[in-house]
């Protein structure tokens, strides 16, 4: 290892002291920017975990909102309707959502491409559609209000900070794992998949079981997300399992850079600030997106990340 | 009999609008390898478009016969504007860029009608039921189905016997090889492209009646299209026909029958067609 890699190394481990130590001191900005911040990392979690099979595995969902509204309702239903704690509901949640990516997957990585992007939108939906007709159990359009947030030790998650500083661990916990399963084997033969299948296949790997791992893997931190996403709400709708939420998803990574780790954060955050900053001045916010996305497939294709990691210093480039 | 005619009526009334949405869709993917994700949004836009002339106009048959035409043209000027560009990128790239146009189409449709339901008034000649062998069919609905059949084969006579429609078949098959053949197949795309959501338009603008006319149906007709292409298989017309039928009926004879279990139905048929025929039952065998 040269001297420059050792640097590089220093220079990573600072930033991300340093990124870690911001996100810890966020509460202290004020409410308002707490909870947009938490929402922010909510969302960047769930980008995160599309990332890995639209960016790592080369693979288009658009249904990946499933596996998100599945922990969710799983934690809001199980709170409001059996009394459980909202711990187990997060752990049941996210073996909900891993189940559930097993049994999806099972049918969509048969394909890839546009058949592929096609199943995975149809069978979400079809989710949705139980959530819609199912209203004993989850409210239908109505939404499921009336979850308790669990506490942590003493320290209840009703208080802001408390949940913030919840879900900025598991923000941080994602990031961590998604990184260390990229630079693993695993990951290797993931983007292998992305980078030539039909090669991958000659050579002897399981290309299906491959792309079901990813998917499930996906499934189960996009479990993570809802869950936390429950958590921060206390209240579920039928938006959730929505394809236009798969589709935000699908904005949001393309939008910060497909195929880096960090990049779907920084699409969730440009979203949501989009949102949030236009939604305040017009109605018509989505035409706004819609622009700022066609722009970017057209003339940034790399994304806002993939441009830094591409012009900014070497030590970065390790966020593929 | 009455509710099972009435039921079997209505299902190829679905088939037939789905049929209107899926042969654009499948005729741009088997040519483009292309998925249109806002073939939904000029089902929407050729629905609206149709409301305003009639309203405009005062005539239910001006609004159908024109509706689709701005979105014909709003559908060439989308390929050569933008999706022209990203030709030599891979394919997934094109089904982002017309993933964004759904943005800007829902809130252009917001601004300029509102988020209220609409209504397109059946007109006079076609309002009411007729008795046939004392089976009481309501008139829109059988003309819908008329309709639907005319487009059918009129798309068929373009396609299998026009010399357009050779090309079009050609560069299905084999597009470099039709380019090399002297077809201007990107001009054939463009074409291909505005046809096709040209009939996703006619589809909007006649299902208005039987449907309504609001934002937000863009994604609820584009679902149940993506399973009939899958279904029918990729790139082919009779496919896209067959899978229509096929889909329309099962739906609407399930929702019936069995309210219970219907939501399942057609996933069911797409997850059997998908476990025994990968490529759908009549597809060009690509992905």
């Amino acid at each position: 290892m040269s001297s420059s890699d050792l640097g590089g190394d220093r220079a990573r481990r600072l930033a991300a002291a340093l990124v870690v130590a911001a996100l810890a001191a966020v509460p202290l900005a004020g409410d308002y920017f707490t909870s947009l911040v938490a929402e922010v990392l909510v969302f960047a979690i769930f980008a995160m975990s599309l990332d890995l099979i639209v960016g790592y595995t080369g693979l288009l969902s658009f249904g990946h909102a499933a596996f998100f509204g599945v922990s969710a309702y799983t934690v809001t239903m199980l709170g409001v309707h059996a009394g459980l704690s909202g711990w187990w509901g997060m752990l049941a949640g996210i073996v909900m959502s891993a189940a559930s990516a097993w049994v999806i997957g099972f049918f969509c990585v048969r394909v890839s491409g546009i058949p592929f992007l096609m199943l995975t939108m149809a069978f979400s939906q079809l989710l949705y559609s139980v959530a819609v007709k199912w209203r004993s159990m989850t409210g239908g359009t109505d939404g499921l209000p009336g979850f308790v947030r669990p506490s942590f030790f003493g320290w209840s998650l009703d208080d802001r900070s408390v949940l913030y500083w919840f879900i900025a661990a598991g923000f941080v916990f994602t990031w961590w794992c998604l990184r260390r399963l990229i630079r693993s084997p695993l990951g290797s033969t993931m983007v292998g998949v992305r980078e030539n299948e039909q090669r991958m296949r000659a050579i002897g790997y399981p290309v299906q079981r491959i792309k079901l791992i990813s998917f499930v893997i996906a499934g189960a931190f996009a479990g993570l997300g809802g869950a936390l996403y429950a958590f921060f709400n206390a209240f579920v709708s039928t938006d959730i399992l929505h394809w236009v939420l798969s589709g935000d998803a699908v904005l949001m990574v393309i939008l910060g850079g497909a195929g880096t780790i960090t990049g779907p954060v920084i699409g969730a955050g440009i979203f949501l600030m989009l949102k949030h900053v236009i939604s305040s001045h017009t109605d018509y916010w989505m035409i706004w997106v819609g622009v700022v996305f066609i722009a970017c497939v057209m003339f940034l294709r790399q994304g806002v990340w993939g441009l830094v990691l591409e012009r900014g210093p070497r030590w970065l480039r390790s966020d593929r | 009999m009455q509710i099972a005619v009435t039921q079997l009526v209505n299902g190829l009334v679905l088939g037939v609008l789905l049929f209107l949405m899926s042969a654009g869709l499948s005729l741009i993917f088997g040519l483009m390898n292309v998925v249109n994700v806002a073939h939904g949004s000029f089902f929407m836009l050729g629905a609206f478009f149709a409301l305003a002339l009639g309203e405009l106009s005062g005539s239910f048959w001006l609004g159908l016969a024109l509706g689709w035409i701005p979105a014909v043209i709003m559908g060439f000027g989308m390929e050569r504007l933008f999706i022209r560009y990203l030709y030599h990128r891979p394919h997934l790239d094109q089904v982002l860029l017309t993933f964004g146009f759904t943005f800007v189409f829902s809130d252009v449709v917001r601004m300029i009608w509102g988020p209220e339901i609409r209504n397109i008034p059946v007109p006079e000649v076609l309002s009411g039921a007729v008795e046939i062998f004392g089976i009481i069919l309501p008139k829109y609905r059988l003309f819908l189905i008329a309709f639907g059949g005319l487009i059918a084969v009129l798309l068929w006579l373009f396609l299998d016997r026009s010399r357009v429609g050779a090309m079009v078949r050609a560069g299905v098959d084999d597009a470099p090889t039709a380019a090399g053949l002297g077809i201007n197949v990107h001009l054939l795309f463009g074409s291909i492209f505005a046809l096709g959501v040209g009939l996703a338009a006619l589809g909007g603008a006649a299902a208005g009646p039987v449907l309504g006319v609001y934002m937000g149906i863009d994604g609820e007709i584009l679902i149940p299209a993506f399973i009939v292409v899958v279904i029918g298989g990729m790139g082919s017309l009779r496919g896209a026909f067959v899978s229509s039928m096929l889909v329309g009926i099962i739906d609407t004879l399930g929702k019936a029958y069995f309210p219970d279990l219907a939501l399942f139905a057609i996933y069911l048929l797409m997850v059997l067609v998908l476990l025994t025929r990968p490529h759908g039952l009549f597809g060009v065998g690509r992905t």
